[in-house]
């Protein structure tokens, strides 16, 4: 089947969405997508970010669709055409559904784990208004402990169900759902007990926000200033490749790989994540690529770098191994610090 | 023209020795007029100050030491968010967060503070950028009105948050103007 997106061509296979479809050209066409997640089966339909419009509908019908189209969960047809970055009338839609989508987010990025690597964040940047028009109040919830390992702050959470879904999909009881309905709507552990399965932190890297967050590395650093690795070990539950973020020598958290959607490449297991944070447990395969614009990539390095050595007189280096002794923040030693 | 001829700062003059004349040759003339130069000074308006008893004033927007800001209830404003440290062109911030506990309520305003924050002096080049881009308005270079001292230790340079954050009694005024108005 040949389909058209933006004036793109490419050939699927039936039961392919347009996003998947999008996905195969790659580039600025591909839809933002805050609910769909490639890695977990039923996800997608609910945060109305991937919406296109379909100028044709195949070959055998051509009439155009009349409403605009969640690109997630439409299937495409041979022949169809359709525009995604092209039209004014989606870049509209994505608009007023990223308004939505922060009526009831909190302004908090400052304080949120999440920020630098979240969905809503790059997808207010693209699409959002700098300004508001809620005067309301936003909606809040008591804050909830749901365990030792993962924090849930339920008011920055956007409904994508995603975590349900995947709670569906790796654990064998249902422990984690969404209760209520419309405003009051809130994902929880049903019986508010702990989620004690080996595959439930990958809530962490599936949730597009920052409500679902590692409590091991809670206010720990920003992601920006840490230095992500890929790395591997072996696991007996998982696949064992992983990132791990590492601020100087020390590893301050250990996520899923993720590719350039923000999806993981394999779940990996809670032992993995929460548990192994020390060098030595890792073998570390080299920096991970980041887009050069991307605010994870600040201040980090792609190329190899070789150590300088100066050839100069020795009296003139004296002052160095002044300045080398740490006096910044002696109050954190640096961890397998020589001094 | 020949490279001896250039003159770059246009002030290059040919020397002549020219013979002098008699009141050149008894010097009393020149020295006179020396002198009426010292004396015209002397009645001039000075261009030093009495350093340090005396102070210049400063513009109202000059930027020197950082200030780390206390809301209207003298909470901390920082968050630790970190995009003043991102900004810093120098590198010269750098900070650790912590989390607020329940009975801290009245000492940060959000839920994750700055326990350690720290600008080395040495390093910052008072761009002002951090301030441009703190989101929650706490580090201002112009509310101090403090030059930052000289010392002869490197350790010297680094500010803690004991020399950063603003003064009791300073947020004690700001809250007390603002009530009244």
């Amino acid at each position: 089947m040949k389909v058209t997106i933006d004036g793109q061509s490419v050939e699927v296979e039936p039961g392919t969405t347009i996003l998947q479809a999008a996905r195969m050209i790659g580039g600025d066409l591909v839809p933002p997508a805050m609910c769909y997640y490639s890695k977990l089966k039923g996800s997608g339909g609910k945060c109305r970010c991937c919406l296109v419009e379909v100028a044709k509908g195949s070959d055998a019908d051509p009439r155009p669709m009349p409403k605009l189209m969640a690109s997630c969960v439409t299937g495409c047809m041979d022949g169809m055409e359709v525009n995604s970055k092209n039209s004014e009338r989606v870049t509209e839609a994505r608009k007023s559904v990223t308004e939505f989508l922060l009526i009831n987010h909190p302004l908090d990025c400052p304080v949120c784990d999440q920020a630098g690597e979240c969905n809503l964040q790059d997808l207010s940047f693209e699409h959002g208004k700098s300004e508001t028009r809620f005067i309301e109040e936003k909606r809040t919830f008591e804050p909830e402990n749901i365990g030792d390992k993962i924090q849930l702050h339920m008011n920055r959470c956007i409904l994508c169900q995603r975590c349900t879904t995947l709670a569906d999909q790796l654990t064998d009881k249902r422990v984690h759902g969404v209760l209520n309905r419309g405003d009051h709507a809130q994902i929880s552990t049903c019986v508010s007990a702990a989620i004690d399965n080996e595959f439930s932190g990958n809530m962490i890297d599936v949730c597009p926000v920052g409500a679902l967050t590692d409590k091991t590395f809670r206010f720990k650093s920003r992601v920006w200033f840490n230095k992500p690795f890929n790395a591997h070990r072996d696991c007996d539950k998982c696949c064992g490749k992983t990132t791990v973020w590492m601020f100087g020598n020390e590893i301050q958290r250990v996520t899923g790989r993720k590719d350039q959607y923000g999806e993981v490449e394999e779940f990996i297991c809670n032992t993995c994540r929460f548990d192994k944070k020390e060098v030595s447990d890792w073998t570390i395969e080299g920096p991970k690529v980041f887009n050069k614009d991307s605010v994870i990539n600040q201040n980090n390095y792609k190329r190899p770098l070789e150590k300088v050595i100066i050839e100069t007189e020795k009296n003139i280096l004296l002052g160095r191994d002044e300045d080398r002794v740490k006096i910044s923040m002696s109050g954190v030693p640096l961890k397998n610090s020589n001094k | 023209m020949s490279i001896q001829q250039i003159s770059l700062s246009g002030r290059k003059m040919q020397v002549s020795n020219k013979e002098m004349s008699f009141l050149e040759r008894i010097y009393v003339w020149t020295i006179l007029k020396g002198l009426w130069t010292t004396l015209k000074h002397l009645f001039k308006r000075k261009v030093t100050i009495k350093y340090p008893e005396e102070v210049r004033e400063m513009s109202k927007v000059a930027r020197l030491q950082h200030m780390l800001m206390r809301d209207d209830q003298g909470r901390e404003r920082c968050t630790a968010c970190g995009l003043c440290a991102l900004s810093c062109p120098a590198e010269a911030i750098t900070m650790k967060a912590a989390e607020r506990k329940p009975e801290e309520k009245n000492l940060y305003r959000e839920e994750k503070y700055a326990e350690i924050y720290e600008i080395n002096m040495l390093r910052c080049i008072f761009c002002g950028l951090c301030e441009e881009a703190c989101p929650k308005e706490a580090i201002y270079l112009t509310t101090s009105k403090k030059i930052v001292a000289s010392g002869y230790k490197r350790e010297s340079f680094i500010y803690g948050k004991d020399k950063l954050v603003m003064p009791l009694d300073m947020a004690i005024k700001n809250t007390q103007s603002n009530t009244i108005q």
